[in-house]
C-alpha cells in the first residue's frame, strides 16, 4: 500500500523533473533537476528491492556525477544568450535530425516484444533469505568476471585519460623530499650563539640558511619566512 | 511488493520530520519575528562580500582532474560492497578476481601519484 503510493508520487516527481531537465532555461537549474531525477530514481529502485543500485545511484550520480555536471555548467565560459542566436538557422537540421530520432523511437516502440524466456523468469520466485547486494556479489565476479575486468580497465582508461589530457607540469608545486629531510642534519640549521642580555635579535642580524644551490624544498624555503621579525 | 522497503520506513519518516522541523524553523521566523529589513541587514554578512563579476567565467580545468578521479576511486569503492558481503560465497577465486581488478586501478593509482597529478601546485 505505501510501496504503491511512493511509487506513483516518486514516478510523477522523476517525470517532472526529467521533463524540467530539458525545458529549464538555466543550465544550473536543469542540473538541479537532474539532482532531484536521480534521487528519485533511486527511491523507485529502492521500491523495486533493488537497495544496492538505490544506493549507489545516490553515491555515484548524486555525488559525483551531478557535481561534474555542475562544475560544467556553472563554470564554463560559455555565453547561453550568444548560442541562442543562431536558433533560426540551424533550426531545419535540427528538424530532421529530431524527426529521424523519433522515427527510430517509434520504431523501436511498436517493434518491441517479451523475451520468450521472460514469463518463465518472471514466475520463478525470488529468493528471500539472500540480500540484493550478495545476490550481485555472488555472479558479479565468478560468473561475470570479464565484465568486471573489462569495467576496471575502463576506469584505468578513464584515469590515464583525464590526467593525459589536463594534467601539466607547472613546476611550481612544493612536494615533500623525504631523502632530503633526511639527510638533513642539525649542524647545517642550528647555531648556538651568545647573546648579550637584552640585546635583542635586532642587534645580533637574524642568521638565514645558506643559499640552496638544489631547487627549494618545502622545508628549508619555510625558514627564512619564520625568521622574518614580526 | 518487496518486503525490503519495510525496513526504509524510519528513513521515510526521518526525510518527512527533517522537512518538517526546517520547515517550522524557517516558517515560524517569518510568522513570530518582527521583520525590519534595511538595506545594511539585507547584504552579506560579515564573511561574504558582494558579488562583483559574472560566475560564468573560464576556471582552471585541474578541478575536472580532481572530480574525475574522485568518481573513478568512488566506483572502485563502489565495486568492494558486494565483494565484501559475498566473500565466503566467491571463495578464492572471487577474492583472486578483485586483487585482479585492484591491481589494474593501482597501476593506474601509481601513475597519477607519480605524474603528480594528486598535487595541487
Amino acid at each position: 500500500m505505501i510501496a504503491t503510493i511512493g511509487f506513483y508520487v516518486f514516478a510523477v516527481i522523476l517525470l517532472a523533473s526529467a521533463t524540467m531537465v530539458v525545458t529549464a532555461r538555466n543550465p544550473v537549474h536543469s542540473v538541479l533537476f537532474l539532482i532531484l531525477a536521480f534521487f528519485n530514481a533511486a527511491a523507485l529502485f529502492l521500491i523495486a528491492g533493488a537497495e544496492f543500485l538505490a544506493m549507489i545511484l545516490i553515491i555515484v550520480y548524486v555525488g559525483a556525477v551531478a557535481v561534474l555536471f555542475l562544475f560544467v555548467v556553472m563554470m564554463l565560459d560559455v555565453n547561453f544568450a550568444e548560442l541562442r542566436e543562431g536558433v533560426q538557422r540551424y533550426a531545419p537540421v535540427g528538424l530532421v535530425v529530431g524527426l529521424i530520432l523519433l522515427f527510430e523511437l517509434g520504431l523501436v516502440l511498436t517493434g518491441w516484444h517479451f523475451a520468450p524466456s521472460a514469463a518463465e523468469i518472471r514466475m520463478s520466485p525470488t529468493p528471500t533469505a539472500l540480500s540484493n547486494t550478495a545476490a550481485l556479489g555472488n555472479v558479479l565476479y565468478t560468473r561475470y568476471i570479464f565484465l568486471f575486468q573489462l569495467a576496471g580497465l575502463i576506469l584505468l582508461v578513464a584515469m590515464i585519460g583525464a590526467i593525459v589530457l589536463t594534467h601539466r607540469e607547472r613546476g611550481t608545486a612544493r612536494r615533500q623530499r623525504i631523502g632530503r629531510q633526511n639527510a638533513r642534519q642539525p649542524e647545517e640549521t642550528l647555531a648556538m650563539l651568545n647573546v648579550a642580555l637584552g640585546a635583542g635579535i635586532d642587534e645580533i642580524g637574524i642568521l638565514r640558511p645558506l643559499p640552496d644551490p638544489a631547487p627549494v624544498g618545502a622545508e628549508s624555503h619555510a625558514l627564512p619566512h619564520a625568521a622574518e621579525p614580526h | 511488493m518487496q518486503p525490503v522497503i519495510v525496513h526504509y520506513l524510519p528513513i521515510l519518516a526521518f526525510l518527512v520530520l527533517a522537512g518538517v522541523i526546517g520547515g517550522a524553523l524557517v516558517g515560524g521566523s517569518l510568522i513570530a519575528a518582527r521583520q525590519k529589513p534595511y538595506a545594511e541587514k539585507l547584504s552579506a554578512y560579515e564573511c561574504g562580500f558582494e558579488p562583483f563579476d559574472d560566475a560564468r567565467r573560464r576556471f582552471d580545468v585541474r578541478y575536472y582532474l580532481v572530480a574525475i578521479l574522485f568518481i573513478i576511486f568512488d566506483l572502485e569503492v563502489a565495486f568492494l560492497f558486494p565483494w565484501a558481503v559475498s566473500l565466503w560465497s566467491i571463495g578464492l577465486f572471487g577474492f583472486l578476481s578483485m586483487v585482479g581488478f585492484l591491481a589494474v586501478l593501482t597501476v593506474g593509482f601509481i601513475y597519477e601519484w607519480r605524474k603528480g597529478a594528486l598535487e595541487w601546485e
